[in-house]
């Protein structure tokens, strides 16, 4: 379909480490890979968790003061439910084969995925300093570790959209 | 229903150009689609679209996650085969449906 203002780049910034904020921003990267469309993702703060070696596959999510989850069946989560040991492993488990049924894949192999096919993926400068992480802690597909300058500079050009998942 | 000629061959399209009736499908007919979309195909083209056949014809959801499964090339090379939307063009030269998969 010929449109007259394609979306042809696309700049995602990933600030929440939960598995559904990065599931959200690598699946619309991802996504626009496939479409052919040039990407960028950009992760900072707690984002950066999706790109750590050692926590990107151990992501949870947040069952207290999460008012939108529900219970197998439907039934709203108790937040005081929330607070028993385990619970919060437990929701991010069953999340996570809900995910796996759908062949959505782990957050390592989405990388591969969205670098395979030409996605970019950088650190905010910045968070990495405050979290004192290091180049060698991120992923090996993190091509650059950024200011926010230079993340903007990268995502100019016409028809280029800057997300904030 | 559009139709379209391959090859000398009239098959059934929708307005994006998909087919709709896959089994009409002949290795002829896809060079002609290959080179409106600009691609020349090898071996290697026909060997990942006979995987994408076979899992449509199976009922099996395509998704860009399956081709590092399907033990004839990985997603890279598929990116280089079909370049921009692999997904979409490969899926299109094999005659069958475009895709309704978010991955």
């Amino acid at each position: 379909m010929e449109q007259k203002y394609p979306v042809k780049k696309v700049n995602l910034i990933c600030a929440k480490g939960a598995i559904e904020d990065v599931y959200a921003t690598l699946i619309m990267g991802n996504g626009a890979v496939m479409e052919g469309i040039e990407t960028n993702i950009f992760f900072t703060f707690f984002g950066l968790d999706a790109i750590l070696k050692t926590r990107m596959d151990k992501l949870h999510t947040a069952v207290v003061g999460n008012p939108a989850l529900r219970l197998p069946g439907g039934l709203r989560m108790p937040t005081l439910l929330g607070v028993i040991p385990g619970m919060e492993a437990f929701t991010s488990w069953m999340m996570k084969g809900e995910m796996a049924k759908l062949d959505i894949p782990p957050v390592s192999e989405f990388l591969d995925l969205i670098v395979a096919g030409g996605g970019r993926i950088y650190a905010c400068k910045l968070a990495t300093d405050m979290f004192k992480f290091k180049k060698e802690d991120f992923s090996e597909h993190v091509s650059d570790i950024l200011t926010v300058g230079q993340f903007y500079e990268l995502a100019g050009g016409e028809g280029s959209h800057i997300i904030f998942t | 229903m559009a139709q379209k000629t391959y090859a000398g061959i009239t098959v059934d399209v929708n307005e994006e150009g998909y087919f709709t009736n896959p089994s009409q499908w002949t290795r002829e007919i896809a060079v002609e689609i290959a080179k409106e979309e600009g691609i020349v195909l090898t071996n290697q083209h026909f060997a990942i679209m006979e995987f994408l056949r076979n899992k449509h014809i199976k009922g099996e959801a395509l998704s860009i996650r399956s081709i590092n499964h399907s033990g004839v090339i990985d997603v890279k090379t598929f990116y280089q085969l079909f370049p921009g939307a692999p997904l979409k063009k490969a899926t299109k030269i094999a005659g069958i449906p475009k895709p309704a998969s978010c991955i």
